[in-house]
C-alpha cells in the first residue's frame, strides 16, 4: 500500500481565519462563543454561537484573500469557507502552481454535514414571498454539498479524483480517511481533503434546539456554554468554518522536498446501527471506529499520546466516548491526554473532524496538546483521565487519535503520526 | 451619462464584481465582463426589480452588452 502524508493544512474558524492565528488562540484558552449576530436570536432559545468573525475582528477572516467577489455572492458561506481553506492549504504544501500532468492527479474531497442551509432558507422566503421568477439561478449550485470540491478543482485545475462525504458530524474525518485511501489506491497522488460548515442561520439553530442538542443555559456567558465532561454542560454550541489538508502520496512528497507534517496511518468506520441522533449506550460504534483505526495503524495503545476527543458538550455524548475511550486504553489511559477543542470552537459539524485533525497535527509539531475550556467541574466518569482542563499542556506527543461522531450513528476515527 | 445607464452600470458592478470603469456601454457581458449566461439570468432579474420593468426570456437573450441593457430598459420606461 502507498503511504500517505500531509503537506498543507488549511482552516478558517471562529478563533481565526487562517492555521497559525486559530492554533495560537487555541493555544492560549480562547472561546470563539458569542451572542449570535447573524441573525436577531432574541426570542430563539439559543441565542449563542462560534460565529467566524469579520476581516475587522482581532481574529477574522477576509474571504476576499482567496474567493472572488462574484462566488462569495453567489454561494453559501461554507463554500466559500472551503475555498479560503483550500487555497491556504494548497500554498502550504507549494502545490498551488503545478503542472498539468501533476494537476490530472490531483483531486478533491471536501465536505459538509448540512450544506447551504442559510441559502437554502433565505432563497424559500423569496420563492414564498415573491414568486419562482425571482429565485437566483445560482440558488441550486451555490448550496451543495460537494460544490466545494467543484469550485476548488475549478480554481486550481485539479482533475484527479472530485468527491464530498456527507457524514453529518463525521464527514471531515472522513473526508480525509477516504481521500486516503484514494491515494494508497493510487488513484491520485495528492488530494485536498477536509469539510466545512456554515449552518448558524434561523432554521438551523431553531432546528437544532428543537432535537435538544444546544447549550440553552449559558445564553447569557456564551464563553462558558460549551464544556465537554462538566457536569454542567447542557449540550454544545454550533460552530462554523473549513478545515482542509493536502494529502500526499509519501514518496512524491518526500523526493520534492515538501515538508512532512504527519502521516495518515489509521482510519476506522463504523455504525451504530442504533438511533437517529443517540450514541449508543454503551459507546460501542466509536469503540469499534478507535478499534480498527488502532488495527490499521499497527500502532499499540503506548504509542498514542493525544486523543483530540468528539466531545461535543452534550450529557450523554460525552460520557458514552469517555467511557469508549478508557475501554479501549485500559491500562495505557494514564500515559495520554484527551481534550475536546469544542470547548473553544464549538462544534463545526462537518468540518469538525478536519479542524480537529490539523490541532491534533499541530500538537505533534509543537509538542503542546490544546485545554478543554470550562472544565471547572469533571463528572465522576473523568476520573483517570487527563482532559487537560482550562489551559494548554507542553507533553510529548508522537501520534494521535482524533475521533468524529454523526447523526445517524455514523463514526469516524483517523491516527496520525509523526514522520 | 442617462439616469438609466448610472443604475444600470452600479448593479454590473455589485453582481459581476467587476471595477466600475470597465463597465462601458460598448462592454459585451460575457466577453469583457466575465460573465456566464447564468450571470446573465440573475442580472435580468435585478434590473427587473430595480426598474420595475419584466424582461421576457426572449428579450433578456438578445441582451449582450451593458447598452442593450440600458436601450432596453428605456424602451419601457
Amino acid at each position: 500500500m502507498r503511504r500517505v502524508v500531509v503537506t498543507g493544512l488549511g482552516m478558517v474558524s471562529p478563533l481565526g481565519g487562517n492555521v497559525e492565528t486559530s492554533w495560537k488562540n487555541i493555544i492560549a484558552s480562547k472561546s470563539g462563543a458569542a451572542t449570535i449576530t447573524r441573525f436577531d436570536a432574541t426570542d430563539y432559545k439559543c441565542r449563542i454561537a462560534c460565529e467566524v468573525k469579520p476581516a475587522d475582528h482581532e481574529y477574522g477572516y477576509d474571504a476576499s484573500l482567496d474567493v472572488d467577489h462574484k462566488i462569495q455572492r453567489q454561494v453559501d458561506p461554507f463554500i466559500v469557507f472551503g475555498i479560503s481553506a483550500a487555497s491556504e492549504a494548497l500554498r502550504d504544501a507549494g502545490l498551488d502552481n503545478m503542472t498539468e500532468e501533476e494537476r490530472l492527479r490531483a483531486g478533491c474531497s471536501i465536505g459538509s454535514g448540512i450544506g447551504g442551509l442559510p441559502g437554502i432558507e433565505s432563497e424559500s422566503l423569496v420563492l414564498a414571498n415573491k414568486g419562482p421568477s425571482r429565485v437566483s439561478p445560482h440558488f441550486v449550485h451555490g448550496r451543495l454539498i460537494n460544490l466545494i470540491s467543484g469550485q476548488v478543482s475549478i480554481k486550481y485545475g485539479l482533475m484527479g479524483p472530485n468527491h464530498a462525504v456527507v457524514t453529518a458530524c463525521s464527514t471531515g474525518a472522513h473526508s480525509i480517511g477516504d481521500a486516503a485511501r484514494m491515494i494508497a489506491m493510487d488513484d491520485a497522488d495528492v488530494m485536498l481533503a477536509g469539510g466545512a460548515e456554515s449552518a448558524i442561520c434561523p432554521i438551523g439553530i431553531a432546528g437544532f434546539a428543537q432535537a435538544r442538542a444546544l447549550s440553552t443555559n449559558f445564553n447569557d456567558t456564551p464563553e462558558k456554554a460549551s464544556r465537554p465532561y462538566d457536569v454542567n454542560r447542557d449540550g454544545f454550541v454550533m460552530g462554523e468554518g473549513a478545515g482542509v489538508v493536502v494529502l500526499e502520496e509519501y514518496e512524491r512528497a518526500k523526493a520534492r522536498g515538501a515538508h512532512i507534517y504527519a502521516e495518515v496511518i489509521g482510519y476506522g468506520l463504523s455504525g451504530d446501527a442504533y438511533h437517529v441522533t443517540a450514541p449508543h449506550p454503551e459507546g460501542s460504534g466509536g469503540y469499534r471506529s478507535m478499534e480498527m483505526a488502532l488495527k490499521k495503524s499497527g500502532l499499540s495503545l503506548e504509542d498514542i499520546d493525544y486523543v483530540n476527543a468528539h466531545g461535543t458538550s452534550t450529557p450523554l455524548g460525552d460520557e458514552l466516548e469517555l467511557g469508549a475511550v478508557k475501554r479501549l486504553f485500559g491500562d495505557h489511559l494514564s500515559s495520554m491526554s484527551m481534550s475536546s477543542t469544542k470547548s473553544a470552537i464549538g462544534h463545526l459539524l462537518g468540518g469538525a473532524g478536519a479542524v480537529e485533525s490539523i490541532f491534533c497535527i499541530l500538537a505533534m509539531r509543537d509538542q503542546i496538546v490544546p485545554p478543554t475550556l470550562n472544565l471547572d467541574e469533571p463528572s465522576e466518569s473523568c476520573k483517570g483521565v487527563d482532559l487537560v482542563p482550562h489551559v494548554a499542556k507542553e507533553r510529548k506527543v508522537r501520534a494521535v487519535l482524533n475521533n468524529s461522531f454523526g447523526f445517524g450513528g455514523t463514526n469516524a476515527s483517523l491516527i496520525m503520526k509523526a514522520v | 451619462m442617462s439616469e438609466t445607464a448610472d443604475r444600470v452600470k452600479k448593479i454590473v458592478v455589485e453582481h459581476l464584481g467587476v471595477e466600475a470603469e470597465k463597465v462601458t456601454e460598448d462592454a459585451s457581458f460575457i466577453d469583457d465582463l466575465g460573465a456566464d449566461s447564468l450571470d446573465i439570468v440573475e442580472l435580468v432579474m435585478a434590473f427587473e426589480e430595480e426598474f420595475g420593468v419584466e424582461i421576457p426570456d426572449d428579450a433578456a437573450e438578445k441582451i449582450a452588452t451593458v447598452k442593450d441593457a440600458i436601450d432596453y430598459i428605456d424602451s419601457k420606461q
